[in-house]
């Protein structure tokens, strides 16, 4: 893991991931795109919190008991014990759990929005096995009303996907759930993109069984994958030698900038892949082309190849008990996040789906309730990392946010009970510092334009 | 020579069993919730005796030479009812080969019974029966059209109640017809929600004008009808009121004019999915319908969903209208087992912990006519019982041990193999060899 950190730590600020700076204006490149791509985030207003009292799951590993957390200027500003702040406004946390804010690392919220139409189907650009140069950000929209119920599950930051129909699917974004009219009001400041990779059934069925072009198996997904990655290390090459003044820089190529971005490891790889020998696989062709994989997602297998995981850093990204909707789902058992945390390898609990991301605590004690049975115990404050600091880890924002420690991102979910019960809700959803969801004052809290005049009105998102 | 052998003693052990089954068994100590009239029973004894319930209660002696089974500090409750689902009529979703419960075609869509294709050794069930479902609805659903053009219609067929065992599994065959409306029906109609409607009036008609003039229509003397034979006898039974309609319908409206149409022949009425139907909550409690509820519905997944709630359980509850938790995508079929997850999220939204238990157990059981039988823990009904170790709503708890007609079942799902077969430390063999 401690690779990824290094990573995040320099692509913090979009300014230190500019590659662009080699052109002065000859039209090939453009050095404008980061800026013309910013995140216009703002934090909503906020001031000065202390929560007291509460159990406190710290996401660092950490339990404590009878503790406070106390929020200024949008930061985590102290987590003891006893902590006193002239002027905060103090919440009474007694009896409530405090954790940080949840982290979905796969979600198509926005991207395949609710109501489920055909126009709202923006999440795959199916139109060819590569799409590297499409981002999931321009098919956002703000307005999906899930973003709210999402919040109501404490959830504070999510990465937004494409699809899973292509074997280079696009550019993921990683956003702040907050509401906004664009997504770049919501994109999270200076974390890395993601590229969405995937494996297995559904590349070879959209394009062999669906259109009859490659692939159509996955020998076939394989190829694609390494011819387009040689394309990439040409198109590098002749920056490079362009930079060296040795001939003219290519003409600019999306899809190829995308690509060349993961091979210098500014662009974090999220591979879809269920079984265990596909993920052997592909930790083959990310040796042979020198980039890392950050998380396989839906990594139904896992628990078969943990020892391979935990020796290339990959997080293993996985749903607590989803199996047999697919053939390559078919051996997905309860116990899979567990056994890949047994290993020392990174589990991550993520939802894919705009239910599960409400109650992502809930899927992980499923899995911590599973693992009981078979003497694997599991502390909340260590299954906690499951949704928070490891997604944090790998969508390369675990500097900012993803556990509750000074100097990071105060987002903050309050809950009224453990929140491992089945029973549990959010009681407040702090975002930098700002409270975002109150449950005693619905009127408070976020309403899309889609929902104006229905039941997420009145309590309807509880 | 050794098949033989093999034969005979196979032979010998189910006389074995049998043979041991005429004695009772007593499980003591338990808190019992009955989902009965008996409500929940502290420190109780449940006596079992041919596979059925012969006595549940606090302070009953375990009768003279029966096996005592001690449960104290445990909760029973009764087996759970997936309320609706395809178990044992799949085994992968997106491989049709491995997809029974399809209606396509003509010439059977009402009388369509997937009963007949029902697998019981599905590793669907193993898995879900493992985590306390006794019970399965088993129905067919419709899907776009087939290469050949096979479209399906608005009837999909019949569901079944089977039990999950390896034999004697049938409970109750052809317990409900399945038909549907809203967005969905609308488009098997061919464009309106309404021609759905007006299809399943067409089809109610001509059953009931078929039973009156049977002779003339095998005379070939009467006019066209829009069913096949077989649908048209089926259906007797749905306009007789010994079956009920479950309609596949979402939108309050649409619940609205498919209660009206049930009033108009008399039908005994089960809303699926519902995700509005607490809109109608008064309406559907005064014509006695029932709702298998998507409860964890709360986005507005469709046009037809537009009001969801979380809270719809306990709405429905409030206005005393009869309902099951289940029957959605996510918790039905493979997940079956995440009903009890739902329940709890209804509970955490307002519903009593008993309404909930109810919904998983003894309200599906009714639902379906066969609450004779099942869905409770009460002298006379078929001994299905779970033995937990805490909470059966709770995220973490899970069955001791689960009994469908009296019978411990393994616990043992082809999960559990592959779970303990990567759990065992490396042996420096691959793991195929553990």
């Amino acid at each position: 893991m401690k690779r990824i950190m290094i990573l995040a730590a320099v692509c913090m600020t979009l300014a230190a991931c500019d590659r662009g700076n080699d052109a002065n204006g000859n039209g090939s490149r453009d050095n404008d795109v980061p800026t013309a791509y910013a995140s216009q985030y703002r934090p909503l207003p906020s001031g000065v919190t202390l929560l007291r009292g509460a159990t406190i799951l710290t996401g660092t590993g950490e339990r404590l008991e009878g503790a406070d957390v106390l929020i200024r200027n949008g930061k985590i500003a102290e987590v003891g014990m006893g902590i006193s702040a002239e002027g905060a406004d103090v919440v009474d946390a007694g009896g409530m759990w405090v954790t940080p804010g949840i982290i979905d690392v796969h979600s198509h919220l926005g991207v395949y929005p609710a109501p489920a139409v055909l126009a709202h189907g923006d999440g795959n650009e199916m139109t060819s096995p590569n799409t590297a140069e499409v981002w999931a950000e321009h098919s956002v929209w703000p307005q999906d009303p899930g973003f709210v119920t999402a919040l109501a599950g404490g959830v504070t930051t999510l990465q937004i996907l494409p699809g899973s129909a292509n074997l280079f699917g696009g550019r993921s974004v990683t956003v702040k759930n907050v509401p906004g009219r664009s997504v770049q009001e919501m994109k999270f400041p200076g974390a890395p993109y993601g590229l969405k990779m995937a494996c297995g059934e559904n590349p070879k069925r959209v394009y062999g069984f669906g259109k009859g072009v490659a692939p159509s198996t996955r020998m076939g997904n394989v190829a694609g994958y390494r011819k387009a990655w040689i394309a990439a290390e040409d198109y590098r090459n002749k920056i490079k030698k362009a930079d060296n003044g040795e001939g003219d820089a290519p003409m600019r190529d999306l899809q190829l900038e995308t690509l060349v971005g993961v091979l210098e490891g500014e662009i974090l790889v999220h591979n879809h892949c269920y079984r265990a020998d596909e993920m052997a696989v592909m930790i083959d062709v990310a040796r042979e082309f020198g980039y890392r994989i950050a998380a396989f997602h839906h990594a139904a297998e896992a628990y078969k190849v943990p020892d391979l995981l935990a020796e290339n850093d990959i997080c293993a990204a996985v749903w607590a008990d989803w199996w047999g909707f697919k053939m390559e789902a078919y051996d997905g058992i309860r116990e899979n996040a567990a056994l890949v945390a047994k290993a020392g390898a990174c589990a991550i609990v993520h939802s894919d789906d705009e239910r599960g991301i409400q109650r992502l605590n809930q899927e992980t004690a499923k899995i911590v309730g599973a693992a009981a049975r078979v003497d694997i115990s599991i502390a909340p404050e260590q299954a906690i990392q499951w949704i928070t600091l490891n997604p944090a880890r790998s969508l390369g924002i675990a500097d900012a946010v993803g556990s509750l420690e000074a100097g990071k991102m105060a987002d903050v979910a309050v809950w009224d009970r453990d929140p491992f019960s089945v029973y549990a809700r959010v009681k407040r959803v702090y975002i930098d510092g700002a409270l975002a969801f109150d449950r005693d004052d619905p009127s408070a809290n976020p309403v899309t334009d889609f929902s104006l005049g229905t039941t997420a009105m009145t309590g309807g998102a509880k | 020579m050794k098949t033989l052998t093999g034969s005979v003693l196979l032979a010998t052990a189910l006389l074995f069993a049998h043979a041991s089954a005429a004695k009772s068994v007593a499980i003591t100590g338990a808190t019992v919730h009955t989902a009965g009239s008996a409500g929940t029973v502290e420190n109780a004894t449940i006596v079992i005796t041919d596979g059925n319930v012969t006595a549940v209660g606090a302070g009953i002696a375990a009768p003279d030479g029966s096996r005592e089974i001690d449960a104290s500090g445990k909760i029973i409750t009764p087996g759970l009812i997936t309320p609706f689902g395809q178990i044992g009529l799949v085994e992968v979703n997106a491989e049709e080969n491995t997809v029974d419960f399809i209606q396509r075609g003509n010439q059977f869509s009402a009388s369509f019974d997937p009963a007949d294709a029902y697998n019981p050794r599905s590793s669907l069930i193993a898995t879900n029966r493992i985590e306390g479902i006794t019970h399965a609805v088993i129905a067919p659903l419709p899907r776009e059209p087939d290469v050949l053009g096979n479209q399906s219609r608005v009837f999909s067929g019949l569901a079944s109640v089977v039990s999950l065992t390896d034999e004697d599994y049938i409970v109750e065959r052809g317990a409900a017809f399945v038909a549907n409306l809203g967005e969905t029906g609308g488009q098997i109609a061919a464009g309106s929600r309404g021609a759905a409607f007006m299809i399943l009036r067409a089809a109610l008609d001509d059953a009931r004008d078929y039973a009156r003039n049977v002779q003339a229509y095998e005379q070939g003397s009467r006019r066209r009808y829009s069913l096949s034979r077989s649908d048209l006898v089926a259906l007797q039974a749905l306009l007789d009121g010994s079956k009920p309609l479950l309609v596949r319908v979402h939108r309050a409206s649409d619940i609205a004019t498919a209660i009206g149409l049930a009033a108009e022949y008399d039908l005994d009425l089960i809303v699926l999915g519902g995700v509005e139907a607490w809109m109608v909550a008064d309406e559907l409690a005064a014509a006695g319908a029932s709702v298998i509820l998507d409860s964890l519905a709360n986005l507005p997944g469709s046009f037809d969903q537009l009001n969801a709630r979380l809270d719809a359980a306990s709405v429905l509850s409030q206005a005393g209208v009869r309902f099951a938790i289940g029957g959605d995508g996510a918790s039905q079929n493979h997940n079956a087992r995440n009903i009890t997850q739902a329940a709890g999220i209804a509970v955490a939204n307002g519903l009593s912990w008993d309404e909930a238990l109810r919904a998983l157990t003894l309200a599906p059981a009714e639902m379906y006519g066969v609450a004779d039988r099942i869905g409770s823990l009460e002298a006379g009904k078929r001994a299905d019982l779970v033995i937990w170790n805490d909470d059966p709503l709770e995220l973490t708890s899970y069955p001791e041990q689960v009994y469908i007609g009296g019978e411990a079942i393994p616990m043992e799902s082809r999960q559990t193999l592959l779970r303990d077969r990567y759990l065992k430390a490396g042996s420096g063999k691959p793991p195929a060899y553990r």
